[in-house]
């Protein structure tokens, strides 16, 4: 049974702020859905190997060049807020 | 003949723009006219020549916004275009707009873009489906030609059968996933929807080849158009009686049927195959769907691009801050659930427990389409026609049963395609048929073959205007 403390805490993970109203919502999705998930216990999966990728694809590797790539400019032109020609974030700490 | 491009452009703007189907939420007017007179002072050549183009807005275009239908991409407008674009491009096509979708391809209605719901061109109160149902409605509705849309978990294939067109998901790395921006990168594909499959096999000549800048794209000879004639003799249909029964509309079923019957008269033969771990393929595909959404994600966060809110407080609280409020209720519950589903704890009981129920499914379609068994498989698209806007949206789980016969197809990988075969009340009706890995070829000429035997493709909607 997920709580509305799991969903705090997995909001907290997720860095998704959930609000007082959305969280009983969650609550109640969120066991539906898992419980619905729960139909896979009943298959043993015990000698079964886990699929990452369908299409059988090894290491692939490239020479190591330098080629052109997106300008300052460009790399920034969607940035919300910039200063002297980088990202500007939040304070770390 | 004597219209120039330019006209058949500016005509197609007034018809969108006189539309009150919302398949658009980005238009790229001037691009567009600007391209088409350049066309007509000195035309190209070029497999698309001068053909517009409807492309998902999950599609990175150069200098186009690609916002995803969310708020937290509105104004998003890339520096680079995805791969698909660059080959339509040096095909000679011309991009119209970015079609409506669920936000970040979450859904199977078109229900959760931030900018509206796309409305059914057969019947305005019903989803077009999702996730692709702008692209779907548009050229359902003659609002473009042809369009793109991207299929995780069937969000081609669904809307197509919805608004009665042709929609092709690729076999998973037939086509660079380059630019597309990721919900669920192991299982999506980028691929066509258009009116007749000889457009799907010629939009999918033009996208589909090895990418180096998509290590999971494969090198493949192409030819698909070319190859669109050999009709079905000689070829084995597999039935899967999973497919059929409980929970599917009973003049789907009948159509579907029909279909079956029309191809054994066209000189396939036919027979029932089994693959017995359909009823998991829902759980897993979701628990894996939202696991990767939840990593795939975290990338918007208001710094590079997107939203950003008022006064920067911490980090965290920024961050959190931003994503509460550029994210809908949908795509906040699968990041949400996908992040549980990885968490400490979780991780074998969820993720790695779909993982090998994937293994599972990936080996019922090997074993039904083994040398001997099956060259193709043909099922219902959606177990039911177009449902009404609003009937499933408060009830997640209900909404997600809908994706039951197309998510399988992701998780083996496989190649598939949506072909008009009939109509429940008034609304069309999908037929899918499901090839081996890299067998498009024989998915479109099987394709082909019904269509040109058939008339659904050619019924018009009642919402052309």
């Amino acid at each position: 049974m997920i709580t509305g403390e799991d969903v705090d805490h997995i909001s907290w993970l997720a860095s998704i702020k959930v609000s007082e109203e959305e969280r009983a919502g969650f609550v109640a999705s969120f066991n539906s859905v898992l419980d619905y998930f729960h139909q896979l216990d009943e298959l043993d999966t015990e000698d079964v190997e886990p699929t990452y990728r369908v299409v059988d694809l090894n290491n692939v590797f490239r020479e190591d060049e330098a080629t052109e790539s997106l300008s300052q400019e460009e790399a920034l032109s969607n940035a919300p807020r910039t200063e002297n020609g980088y990202f500007k974030s939040p304070r770390i700490v | 003949m004597g219209a120039s491009a330019e006209d058949a452009v500016a005509a197609l703007f007034g018809k969108i723009k006189r539309s009150r189907l919302n398949a658009y939420n980005v238009l790229s007017e001037d691009l567009a006219l600007e391209r088409a007179r350049d066309f007509d002072r000195s035309p190209w050549s070029g497999l698309m020549a001068g053909v517009p183009i409807a492309i998902k807005s999950c599609i990175s275009t150069r200098g186009i916004e690609t916002n995803c239908s969310s708020r937290i991409l509105s104004g998003y407008t890339p520096p680079y275009d995805a791969t698909v674009i660059e080959r339509l491009k040096e095909e000679g096509a011309i991009i119209v707009g970015k079609t409506n979708m669920d936000e970040f391809a979450m859904g199977t209605s078109t229900e959760t873009s931030y900018f509206g719901p796309t409305r059914n061109p057969w019947d305005l109160d019903r989803v077009p489906g999702g996730s692709s149902g702008g692209s779907a409605a548009a050229v359902a509705a003659g609002e473009a030609p042809a369009a793109l849309g991207s299929d995780t978990g069937g969000s081609i294939r669904c809307p197509a059968s919805f608004c009665g067109i042709v929609g092709l998901k690729p076999t998973y790395g037939l086509v660079s996933r380059y630019g597309l921006v990721s919900y669920a990168n192991s299982l999506e594909q980028i691929g066509p929807l258009t009116l007749t499959v000889e457009d799907a096999a010629l939009v999918l000549d033009v996208i589909a080849g090895h990418d180096p800048r998509d290590s999971t794209s494969a090198d493949t000879p192409g030819g698909y158009l070319s190859a669109l004639d050999r009709g079905v003799d000689g070829l084995t249909l597999g039935v899967p009686e999973e497919y059929f029964g409980e929970g599917v509309n009973p003049k789907v079923e009948r159509s579907v049927w029909d279909a079956i019957s029309k191809l054994e008269e066209l000189g396939a033969s036919w027979k029932e195959v089994s693959l017995p771990h359909t009823k998991y393929a829902l759980a897993a595909y979701y628990i894996i769907a939202m696991s990767e959404a939840s990593s795939n994600l975290a990338r918007f966060d208001g710094l590079r691009y997107g939203l950003r809110l008022g006064a920067d407080q911490d980090w965290h609280t920024t961050f959190s801050d931003i994503r509460a409020a550029g994210f809908g209720p949908e795509v906040k519950r699968r990041v949400l659930l996908g992040t549980y589903a990885l968490s400490a704890g979780y991780y074998g009981r969820y993720y790695l427990k779909a993982l090998k129920v994937r293994t599972l499914i990936k080996e019922d379609f090997e074993r039904a389409l083994s040398v001997g068994g099956a060259d193709l498989l043909v099922t219902p698209t959606m177990p039911f026609p177009a449902f009404k806007i609003g009937e499933r949206i408060e009830d997640p789980l209900s909404l997600y049963m809908a994706d039951v016969f197309t998510v399988p197809i992701n998780l083996a990988g496989v190649p598939a395609i949506s072909v008009p075969c009939g109509f429940a009340d008034g609304l069309p009706i999908g037929l899918q048929i499901i090839g081996r890995h890299f067998d498009e070829v024989s998915v479109l000429r099987a394709a082909k073959a019904y269509e040109d035997a058939t008339p659904y493709h050619e019924a018009v909607p009642k919402e052309v205007v």
